[in-house]
């Protein structure tokens, strides 16, 4: 099992950082009346491990008893899904968004299962059974229009939380209903701290210093990326206190790459070169707004003052555009053409001034 | 999936009416245990409340649209109507209630309207909590959450609410008055539900402090009014889950505006203070609470060498490090720059237009980062020019 996962924190005690936040959780765990929750907060900042270790805090040991079914869903039209789901006696954990714009019948049936379904189990701490759903924020508005009610109407036997990255894309009817949580990202010393505990747990000894930071810095607040490659690294050189190189992931070189080239020339061949590149990373299923802003940051890293405002300006212009079209290779495409042209006009601009005086 | 939902159903309603008498009110979330019972108990909304009165007495009621913002009573004043003309014995079988979550092709909101409006209603007129209530001989069809309704089945409820119009009511209830089609309209009395003014919600938010035996201060008081702008639940929602926290602090902690801001999801005034102040806008000292502390924190910034838009790119990945949601920040951010003493009116609209460029973009789903940096190197460049 990789590291992240063996030495997940499992309940609200064994957490590391934001220990306000779990001293919450624990007495809304205690209140009896626990309220529909949103946890919010940016990747790998630890949403889903304070999820579960919150379901354990109210159920009990007994939540950590999982089981995986696919169930398969019809649409109105007869179109089958399949969704995975993960439950215990006490809880059942979803990603609707895993079937697009399909989520509202998933939601629907599921929601009216749970809430028809009584506690059996009359040891059970809580007569209420918990939704958790994952990637809230991708829930058409259908889906969200679907849990409204009925987030009111079987609160006597369900609670719902909802995980997401941001707000911004819930209607405030949601927002409405729920205990609104945000989990922040660990800063640095959190960070190390984590690190050193899992390097202890792990019999890795201690972590040095400086290799520690350069995690740190490069993970930017996301705990489980720098926990990887703490793991990468380790296999890697088993002997941490030597001279070390901290590899970044492949997508991440590879996007660098792409970066360093559209610095290096202009032209509509490299654009082809660049485009070529771009596949290759988006058939390895990297996200595109990932790829975009990964490989703005480092050309932005190289770019001259004057045009670091206007590419990243031209990447939230084309993400945009991206998120609402169909190819995302077209948009990813534009940016580099755009950021080219930004680049020639520069240099003329510099030739030009050269002239006139 | 239309058989097997109407196989589902009955059963489902059952579970969830029964479950909902036998729970204990002190496990039961306050936006539910103080849901108006009566539509007098219904705060802020009183032109609606004297007509809805007129109609109680008569039992003559219209078709109804009701419509406005989330958490101002629609669902509540329904409900609570149709309790008070139907009482708790009849309620089930004189009131149908569907909404979003239900599902709402045509052909089923036909069916089941078909259904729920043959069986005669047989009136009782006292029931068993003794009080004897109007019973007036027709049943009442809530449509909650309207607004999600295809324009296709919204059209033929039409035809539906003529057929049964002797012997059924329409209540329907949504956010947006205008996604519901004209013709449908037309054929209700409508009543708009304003967001709550502060000296009810106030009142409200009184009454349950002492209810529940908490003790809240007038600058708590306020800020849970700025915080959910009108939206009652989401004031109470606020205020218990403030409660719980207080509660559970050792010593009892008294609830504090900085508790309710946290819980909302408000960005600290002091941390959207020190991004304008990076973006180049002057904050007076007299904003700033905290005034000298920060002064002192901006000169050490993280890391001074970082100028132009490297500070900004630095200070704006901090901000998305710490998950604030960036609909907030913007909202937070657009009210210090319209308000801002010193910018020019020029200045304003440049970020004016970000801004909402920005919110739309928010709205379609774009990259949060992304899009505050944006705001933020334009506010930066609007200022500096
Ligand atoms: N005008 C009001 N008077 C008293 N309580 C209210 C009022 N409005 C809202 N509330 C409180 O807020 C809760 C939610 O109100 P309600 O369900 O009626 O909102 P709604 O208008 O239907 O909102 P939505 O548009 O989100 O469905 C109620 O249980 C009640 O506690
Ligand atoms: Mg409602």
């Amino acid at each position: 099992m990789l590291w992240v996962d063996h030495y997940r924190p499992r309940s609200l005690d064994d957490l590391h950082y934001h220990e306000g936040l779990s001293d919450r959780l624990r007495s809304l765990a205690a209140s009896g009346d626990f309220p529909h929750m949103l946890f919010y907060g940016p990747s790998g900042a630890g949403k889903k491990t304070r999820i579960a270790c919150t379901l354990k805090q109210l159920f009990g040991p007994g939540v950590e008893k999982l089981k995986i079914d696919q169930r398969v869903f019809l649409t109105p039209s007869r179109r089958k899904l399949d969704v995975n789901i993960v439950q215990s006696n006490f809880h059942i954990e979803l990603t609707p968004s895993e079937v697009g714009n399909y989520d509202r019948v998933v939601i629907q049936e599921i929601l009216k299962e749970i809430a028809q379904t009584q506690q059996v189990d009359l040891n059970a701490k809580q007569r209420f059974k918990v939704v958790v759903i994952n990637e809230a924020d991708s829930l058409s508005r259908d889906a969200q229009a679907a849990l409204r009610r009925t987030m009111e109407k079987y609160m006597s036997n369900m609670r719902i939380i909802l995980c997401a990255n941001s707000t911004s894309r819930l209607i405030a009817p949601i927002k409405s209903r729920c205990l609104l949580m945000r989990v922040a990202a660990p800063n640095p010393a959190e960070m190390k701290a984590v690190l050193s505990y899992v390097a202890s747990r792990a019999g890795a000894g201690s972590i040095p210093d400086e290799a520690a930071d350069e995690i740190i810095s490069d993970a930017n607040g996301n705990m489980r990326k720098a926990i990887l490659v703490f793991e990468a690294l380790k296999m890697q050189t088993p002997d941490l206190s030597g001279p070390l190189s901290i590899a970044k992931p492949d997508w991440e070189t590879y996007c660098h790459k792409v970066a360093d080239m559209i610095v290096k020339e202009q032209t509509p061949q490299q654009v082809m070169e660049v485009r070529s590149k771009f596949y290759e990373l988006l058939s390895h299923c990297i996200p595109p707004t990932i790829i975009l802003k990964t490989v703005a940051d480092r050309v932005v890293e190289r770019a001259d003052e004057s045009l670091k405002a206007d590419i990243m300006h031209w990447a939230a212009i084309y993400e945009n555009r991206m998120r609402l079209g169909n190819k995302k290779i077209y948009h990813l495409e534009a940016w580099v053409v755009k950021v080219m042209s930004l680049y020639k006009h520069f240099l003329f601009d510099i030739d030009m001034t050269g002239f006139e005086d | 999936m239309a058989a097997n939902f109407f196989q589902v159903k009955p059963s489902a309603k059952k579970a969830g009416k029964e479950k909902e008498r036998v729970v204990d009110p002190n496990l039961q979330p306050w936006v539910e245990k103080y849901r108006p019972k009566t539509i007098d108990d219904v705060s802020s909304q009183e032109h609606i409340v004297a007509v809805l009165e007129k109609t109680l007495s008569s039992t003559n009621l219209p078709h109804m649209l009701f419509y406005g913002p989330p958490g101002t009573g629609k669902t509540s004043t329904i409900l609570a109507l149709s309790r008070q003309l139907f009482g708790p014995d009849n309620f089930r079988t004189r009131v149908l209630e569907l909404n979003a979550s239900d599902e709402r092709g045509i052909s089923i909101v036909r069916e089941k309207i078909k259904n729920f409006a043959r069986q005669t209603p047989r009136a009782q007129a006292v029931a068993s909590d003794g009080k004897s209530y109007p019973c007036p001989p027709y049943k009442i069809i809530i449509l909650d959450e309207a607004d999600s309704m295809t324009q296709d089945a919204q059209a033929a409820l039409r035809r539906i609410m003529e057929t049964y119009a002797r012997i059924t009511r329409f209540c329907l209830v949504c956010n947006y008055v205008t996604r519901i089609i004209e013709p449908l309209a037309s054929r209700c009395s409508k009543f708009r539900f304003k967001p709550l003014d502060s000296s009810s919600t106030t009142t409200r938010l009184e009454h349950i402090a002492t209810e529940e035996k908490v003790a809240v201060t007038p600058p708590v008081i306020s800020t849970l009014i700025s915080t959910s702008s009108g939206d009652l639940r989401r004031a109470i929602t606020y205020l218990q889950s403030a409660a719980r926290l207080s509660a559970a602090s050792n010593p009892v902690a008294p609830i504090t505006s900085r508790d309710i801001q946290e819980i909302a999801g408000v960005v600290p005034d002091s941390i959207v203070n020190k991004f304008a102040k990076t973006l180049g806008i002057d904050i007076p000292d007299a904003v700033d609470e905290y005034g000298d502390v920060e002064m002192a924190d901006v000169g050490k910034t993280s890391n001074n060498t970082l100028r132009g838009f490297d500070l900004i790119r630095e200070e704006v990945r901090g901000l998305m490090r710490e998950g604030y949601s960036a609909s907030q920040i913007l909202t937070q951010l657009h009210d210090l720059v319209i308000l801002h003493q010193t910018l020019t009116a020029r200045q304003k609209s440049s970020c004016a237009l970000v801004m909402a460029e920005a919110d739309k973009a928010l709205c379609d789903g774009a990259d949060e980062e992304l899009w505050i940096l944006e705001v933020a190197l334009r506010v930066n460049k609007a200022v500096n020019s």
